[in-house]
């Protein structure tokens, strides 16, 4: 194994069965991303690209393979091992944001902190909601903030932990043009500044262009 | 941060958001329920008993032949409870030369502790309550003991070594009894005049009787204690012993109130279970995205409990609220029905409404909440990914044991707690199945019917497993609530008929036979409603089965009782209609003349007969044998002559006896039973006027009792159903912004909702209506033990009732998402 390699997958598969039988989804990838590289993976819908990003974040399991993440090896994990190892290592931002409509601002951003167990956790929140330009806006709640606000709220909370592995699904497609290419120029600053490695799902090409290695996906394999 | 702050945090949020207030809503009637209906119960059993006290004039009597220490008044008095003392003996008293057998009853002050004396100033004369007991020096005999000695207010009367005056006559006193052990008139004197009589001598025969009274529970703990402490001569004597007419109306709506508690906690099942649902489908995207953050299961499972267990306690708390103000406003707005007062109600239904809420929640709640801590991280990424289906035994398992918990705990009596349990599996399977099948026949069938109907149906159709979900909990909460209105209608109709305006109010037993026409003639000239007439002869049972009674060892008071004295026995050709042959037969006319007798239950149980048995009877001096050819149930509570023991007739015609009968007589005029009592001077009268009145209060307090906790149960069980109605409300919101979206107008969208739920209301309605009839023949003829009539109605307000009902229901619940402006649920998602 390379020594800076981050996230490796050898011979993923993973097949569903389905009315018309059995579908395979992602078919025998193997890939291997160096820390603090930045990977898109594009293709058309349904070409398995979000099943691919789940199976390397260890939030579904495959079918035959094997993934290493930050030096564990994620089938060797139960669900419980592969959340720990999320909220250490981990960091995600996704298409429709997925922040808690209970909490503020600064406490979905605190979130990951807390669940990781670390006390500093407002502090270093607010900083990082300062980072992505929202300091005067920490006490709102979702609902109460705009679709580029919210995704920046998902973007200081993906970054917030400093992860060894950021992904990201389809992080724009729920926004404009105009606040989805401030939000994606975000992310890279921010993935610069941590150092992050980054694995983009994305079927937009501009973004795509914008990070160091573009894998294509069609029918589940990897081109 | 740990799971409890996370769960605080969001719990507050959520509740100033609005999103807790269904399964709180839900919780919080149905404890409402339970502890309404608890407290209900509780106040009108008080009251019952408290009435039923009447017939002993106490709530607890220990008696003896034999003198008694003040052990037990002592301990009584320490306790707080009230204390008073009787002591029974017969004496032959004098108004100069005439004298009468009298049965004499020394009282002390607080005499009666339940009840009132009745006086009047001359015999058989309007009652008045009596002030206090008879001053010392002063007697009040009753009416019967003054006719026949020709005494009045005033007159002198000799008792042993005394003289005493009649101050006024006795028209009742609660403890006369139901039953005709004292054929001899009474009289009630002083205590503390007792001893100057010279009555009481050694071997002298006497009753003594020590009265207890005070609260229920602290009654029912001194009871316990005299059972440890009491001499075997002591005998302890509640209502059951003394009025089996009281003792009946009270457990039979103790048991109509039991299975209207029961109603109560499934309705509190359905709502919870709804709820739950309602939460666990609420937080599915939330816990999938702490899991992706980095939750643990256990961490995500630890912050539902947290949430659920204070929402929980809350709503139990509130309904605990809610459930005693209801119940007091209720007793309030039937003050009108209920005579006299109803004492205040006791703290116990709170903590049972309580746990019985948190038993439910565990049961209900629990398997949803395991299963929600197991939807997996990649509902994140894939919303339609739920968590996995759980395996059947954990997600019923629970609620079934909670559940069957509760039905046990309520009905303590192993063969109901069968049937129930077994027929509402059976309801709840059949209702489920029902449910797929008309779901998807309904389905099927929607291409005809305009886009509205078709919009709904196609709703229930997709939503299948929701859709029989709801159906489920929709027909069982009609079925309860459907089975309790049937089975309080047989309940109220047995007891209207049960003691119609023209009950007997009058018995006369050792009317001669020769004097029997004549007698009968005196009063129906009267206007006297005549009943029923029977011979009846003294009899003493002596053998059974060959062997000597004596020598036999009966294990109940009663056994005892039978075997050592004297019996009433009568023969006829007839079986009343207050008495069902439970097994064998009724005589043929064949076997008129032969040696068969017909048997009570309980006496075949106090003495351990079996049919076919053979019993040996010392009647006047001859020895008779009879074979027990019959069991009969009698029911006691219908005020006609009624006897333990009936001969077929055509046997004992000529044995030396008398006659007895029951006749209805409007009392307004005394002088026609003092007239009687001077024409038949050896006729006993029994005037049981005071009795129908003791338990027709008792009926009336039970009728108010089953109609308040019905007309409570109902209201609960409609907001039970909004409650499940939300469940569902969220989807319906999305949908219907769609719609309207696409240019669907209110209407349609409203029709749309209506018809979907007017189809499972009607769906609902009847098969609660097929359950309820099923459920109430078994409950009527097996638990309450009273005539079943088949309601046809039943089936129009399932069928019509259940569809509107659940109709106002889903109204109430959505109207609120029609509405709303589409693009508000759109964006919010």
């Amino acid at each position: 194994m390379n020594l800076m390699s981050v996230l490796k997958a050898e011979s993923l598969t993973k097949k569903v069965t389905s009315p018309e039988g059995m579908l395979t989804i992602v078919d025998d990838v193997s890939l291997d991303i160096a820390a603090g590289e930045s990977v898109a993976i594009v293709g058309a819908s349904g070409a398995g690209k979000s099943t691919l990003l789940a199976l390397l974040a260890g939030l579904d399991t495959p079918t035959s393979g094997r993934v290493t993440l930050a030096g564990s090896d994620l089938t060797a994990l139960d669900e419980d091992g592969r959340a720990r190892l999320r909220a250490e290592r981990v960091g995600f931002v996704f298409q429709s944001f997925h922040l808690l409509p209970s909490l503020t601002a600064v406490e979905n951003v605190m979130l990951p902190l807390e669940l990781a167990g670390r006390r500093d956790a407002r502090a270093a929140a607010a900083e990082t909601l300062g980072r992505v330009g929202l300091a005067q806006r920490t006490g709102h709640y979702p609902r109460q903030l705009s679709g580029g606000e919210q995704q920046r709220v998902a973007i200081a909370r993906a970054f917030v932990t400093r992860p060894a592995v950021l992904f990201a699904d389809e992080p724009t497609g729920n926004l404009d043009t105009h606040t989805g290419e401030r939000i994606v120029s975000l992310l890279f600053e921010l993935n610069a500044e941590v150092n992050t490695t980054l694995v983009l799902v994305t079927h937009d090409r501009t973004v795509a262009t914008r990070c160091g290695r573009v894998l294509q996906m069609d029918s589940g394999l990897l081109k | 941060m740990n799971a409890l702050a996370l769960a605080l945090r969001t719990l507050l949020r959520e509740w100033k958001s609005g999103e807790l207030g269904v399964l709180v809503l839900a919780i919080t009637v149905a404890v409402a329920a339970l502890t309404g209906v608890g407290f209900l119960v509780n106040r009108i059993g008080i009251a019952v008993d408290n009435q039923a006290g009447e017939v002993l004039a106490a709530d607890l009597r220990l008696e003896s032949g034999q003198v008694m220490d003040d052990k037990a008044i002592v301990e009584a008095r320490r306790r707080g409870l009230e204390v008073a003392r009787v002591t029974g003996l017969f004496s032959v008293v004098f108004n100069g030369d005439i004298n009468q057998l009298t049965s004499l009853r020394a009282v002390s002050d607080q005499y009666p502790l339940r009840g009132r004396v009745m006086l009047s100033d001359q015999p058989f004369g309007a009652p008045q309550a009596a002030e206090g007991n008879p001053r010392p020096g002063e007697v009040w005999p009753d009416s019967r003991l003054a006719a026949a000695l020709g005494a009045s207010v005033g007159t002198e009367l000799s008792i042993g070594a005394r003289t005493f005056r009649v101050a006024r006559i006795l028209i009742t006193r609660p403890d006369q009894g139901a039953t005709f052990l004292e054929l001899a008139p009474s009289l009630i004197m002083n205590e503390v005049d007792l001893e100057s009589t010279q009555l009481i001598q050694p071997g002298s025969r006497m009753r003594l009787a020590q009265l207890f009274a005070g609260p229920r529970n602290e009654i029912a703990m001194f009871k316990e204690w005299l059972e440890a402490n009491k001499t075997p001569q002591e005998e302890i004597e509640d209502v059951a012993d003394s009025a089996p007419q009281i003792k009946s109306a009270i457990d039979r709506s103790a048991r109509f109130l039991s299975i209207a508690s029961l109603v109560a906690v499934l309705l509190c099942a359905i709502a919870v279970a709804m709820a739950a649902r309602r939460y666990v489908h609420r937080h599915l995207d939330s816990v999938a995205l702490l899991k992706t953050l980095g939750a643990t299961r256990a961490f995500t499972l630890t912050v539902s409990l947290v949430q659920l267990t204070i929402v929980g306690l809350l709503a139990a708390v509130l309904g605990s609220i809610l459930g005693f103000g209801a119940q007091a406003w209720l007793v309030k707005a039937l003050s009108g029905l209920l005579r006299g007062d109803l004492p205040a109600p006791g703290l116990a239904p709170l903590g049972i409404g309580f746990l019985t809420a948190v038993a439910v929640l565990g049961g209900f709640a629990l398997p949803p909440l395991l299963q929600l801590s197991r939807t997996p991280a990649l509902r994140v990424l894939r919303r339609d990914i739920g968590p996995p289906q759980p395996l059947v035994v954990l997600a019923f398992g629970p609620a079934v044991i909670a559940i069957a918990f509760l039905i046990y705990w309520v009905l303590r009596d192993q063969r109901t707690f069968l049937v129930f349990v077994i027929g509402l599996s059976a309801f709840v399977a059949a209702v489920a199945g029902a449910g797929w099948l008309l779901v998807k026949l309904t389905t099927r069938f929607r291409g005809g019917v305009g886009v509205s109907w078709r919009y709904g149906i196609a709703n229930l159709g997709r939503r299948r497993t929701e859709s029989v979900v709801q159906l489920t909990a929709f027909a069982l909460g009609i079925m309860m609530l459907l089975l309790l209105a049937v089975v309080r209608n047989d309940l109220l109709n047995d007891w209207r008929r049960s003691l119609p305006a023209d009950t007997p109010n009058f018995f006369f037993i050792n009317i001669p036979p020769d004097q029997h026409q004549e007698f009968t003639a005196f009063l129906e000239a009267r206007g006297a409603l005549h009943a029923r007439a029977r011979p009846m002869v003294r009899a003493r049972m002596t053998h059974i089965n060959g062997k000597a009674v004596d020598d036999i060892k009966f294990t109940t008071r009663r056994g005892r009782e039978f075997a050592n004295r004297d019996q009433n026995i009568t023969w006829s050709d007839v079986l009343g209609s207050d008495n069902v042959i439970t097994a064998g037969h009724w005589f043929t006319p064949e076997e008129f003349g032969k040696p068969l007798v017909s048997v009570s239950t309980e006496y075949m149980e106090e003495m351990n007969l079996k049919l076919g048995d053979s019993l040996q009877f010392d009647i006047a001096g001859e020895t008779r044998t009879a074979a027990i050819s019959s069991v009969r149930d009698v029911k006691w509570d219908s005020f006609q002559p009624n006897f333990f023991l009936m001969f077929a007739p055509g046997l004992l015609e000529g044995s030396q006896g008398t006659w007895m009968t029951a006749v209805h007589l409007q009392t307004s005029n005394p002088k026609t039973i003092a007239d009687l009592v001077r024409r038949f001077p050896s006729v006993s009268v029994f005037n049981v006027d005071d009795l129908l009145r003791q338990v027709r209060s008792v009926i009336d307090k039970a009728v108010a009792a089953v109609q308040s906790v019905f007309l409570f149960t109902l209201m609960a069980g409609l907001v039970v159903l909004v409650a499940a109605v939300q469940a569902s409300r969220e989807e319906r919101r999305y949908e219907s912004a769609m719609l309207r979206t696409l240019g669907a107008n209110r209407a349609t969208v409203l029709k749309g909702l209506l018809s979907e739920f007017a189809a499972l209301g009607v769906l609902s309605g009847t098969l609660a209506a097929g359950g309820a009839s099923i459920a109430g023949v078994y409950i009527a003829r097996r638990v309450l033990q009273i005539p079943y009539t088949a309601d046809p109605w039943v089936w129009f307000y399932g069928l019509v009732g259940g569809g509107l009902l659940v109709c106002l229901a889903g109204w109430l619940a959505t109207r609120s998402v029609v509405n709303q402006p589409p693009l508000l649920t759109l964006r919010s998602g």
